[in-house]
């Protein structure tokens, strides 16, 4: 101890030495002990998803989707999700809300559902499978039907039909659906994330 | 008692690490845009700066004070603070990956956070011990907690206020915490 306090330097260096081993042995064991496994991000983005499965991402499933995005792929490739869902992964991430990449199915603005032009229906239930949804109404060797307020308009129903009696139809806009525009959202006040942005 | 009572009035309101010190600014203006990350910041914030105040007078105490290495003390600091921000962020990643993703960005902002290092100096130059130490850097998380919970509930408010345009953004934002440190001013003379 008195040699120590002759030597300052010495104590100096020994003491900060000491310290910093100390340190790094506490953390060294702490990265140890809290290792996490896994991405707990996949979860959480999983559950944002619709969970309709009908791959419209470019992906086979709203999982594959989750952990695609988790390694930085684009958060708007799901249209049945809308864009609330755009809105709640980028909210989730962090990122600016992109808007939604309907891809060739809706390219046009208007929103469509699918129609079963019903005296060609079959009956075979396959569209049925198909929906992810379950927006189609109907049994075996019964016409079938879509219910058009639970139909996002994915198209997944189309593929499988053998009479091709399925339709994507436009929804008109009436007086009894159209709707004021919603306003713009009100731009928060300044954050660090504005200026990264610019 | 009254003692303790009176160090942690201090800290809390009097002399408010943010808006009478003006230390830490820099979490006070990033991280109160959104109530929820506020709360979490705040947490965090408490947790470290009482653990760091207590490691902090530890390391004074008993490693600087008997080898007369008190001139180190602001280098020490540093180091036993940045270890405990690590800490922190390694449990909050372990225990709650919400949390983590809410705060994974601002913890490390914890370990430039000058109110951190300036309750670890002023502990030393106010000579407390032990529990004085503790309670006052708890009652400055607390007291930094407070005015960033405060704050970031009226930055929500003004998000959706019609501010006028020169004064949109970081400017309004600004002046609230300025009228906010008037009124804490307020308290000097409380005890």
């Amino acid at each position: 101890m008195q040699m120590l306090l002759d030597q300052p330097v010495l104590a100096a260096v020994l003491a900060l030495g000491t310290l910093a081993l100390i340190f790094g042995g506490v953390l060294g064991f702490a990265s140890v002990r809290f290792k996490v496994e896994g991405d707990p991000i996949v979860e959480q983005l999983d559950s944002l998803l619709p969970q309709t499965q009908c791959g419209q991402c470019g992906y086979p499933g709203c999982r594959p989707y989750a952990e695609k995005i988790a390694e930085g792929d684009v958060i708007n490739k799901c249209p049945p999700g809308g864009q609330a869902t755009v809105d709640a992964i980028a909210q989730l991430l962090g990122v600016e809300a992109p808007t939604l990449d309907a891809g060739d199915a809706a390219n046009a603005e208007v929103k469509r559902v699918a129609f079963i032009r019903e005296d060609e229906c079959i009956g075979c239930t396959k569209c049925i499978q198909a929906c992810p949804m379950d927006a189609i109404l109907g049994a075996a060797k019964q016409m079938h039907t879509v219910i058009a307020e639970e139909c996002t308009g994915c198209d997944l129903c189309v593929e499988p039909c053998p009479v091709d009696c399925i339709d994507m139809v436009p929804i008109a806009t009436t007086l009894a659906t159209w709707h004021w525009q919603k306003p713009k959202p009100a731009g928060l006040i300044a954050s660090d994330r504005d200026h990264q942005a610019a | 008692m009254t003692e303790f009572a009176a160090i942690l009035l201090g800290t809390v309101l009097v002399n408010n690490y943010v808006l009478v010190q003006f230390l830490g600014l820099c979490p006070f203006m990033g991280v109160s845009n959104k109530l929820e990350s506020a709360i979490g910041m705040a947490g965090a914030t408490t947790f470290v700066l009482t653990l760091a105040s207590i490691c902090s007078y530890l390391v004074y105490t008993w490693i600087l004070s008997p080898l007369e290495l008190e001139y180190l003390r602001t280098i020490a600091f540093i180091m036993v603070i940045a270890v405990v921000v690590q800490f922190a962020k390694m449990f909050i990643e372990k225990t709650s990956p919400l949390l983590y993703r809410v705060l994974g960005v601002f913890l490390p902002l914890i370990t430039t956070n000058c109110a951190v290092l300036g309750v670890a100096l002023q502990n030393t130059n106010k000579g407390y011990n032990f529990w004085q130490s503790s309670l006052y850097g708890f009652g400055a998380a607390v007291g930094f907690s407070l005015v960033l919970i405060l704050f970031s509930a009226m930055r929500e408010r003004l998000a959706a206020a019609d501010v006028p345009l020169p004064f949109q953004g970081a400017a309004i934002g600004m002046i609230t915490a300025g009228l906010m440190s008037l009124a804490f001013m307020g308290f000097a003379g409380l005890i």
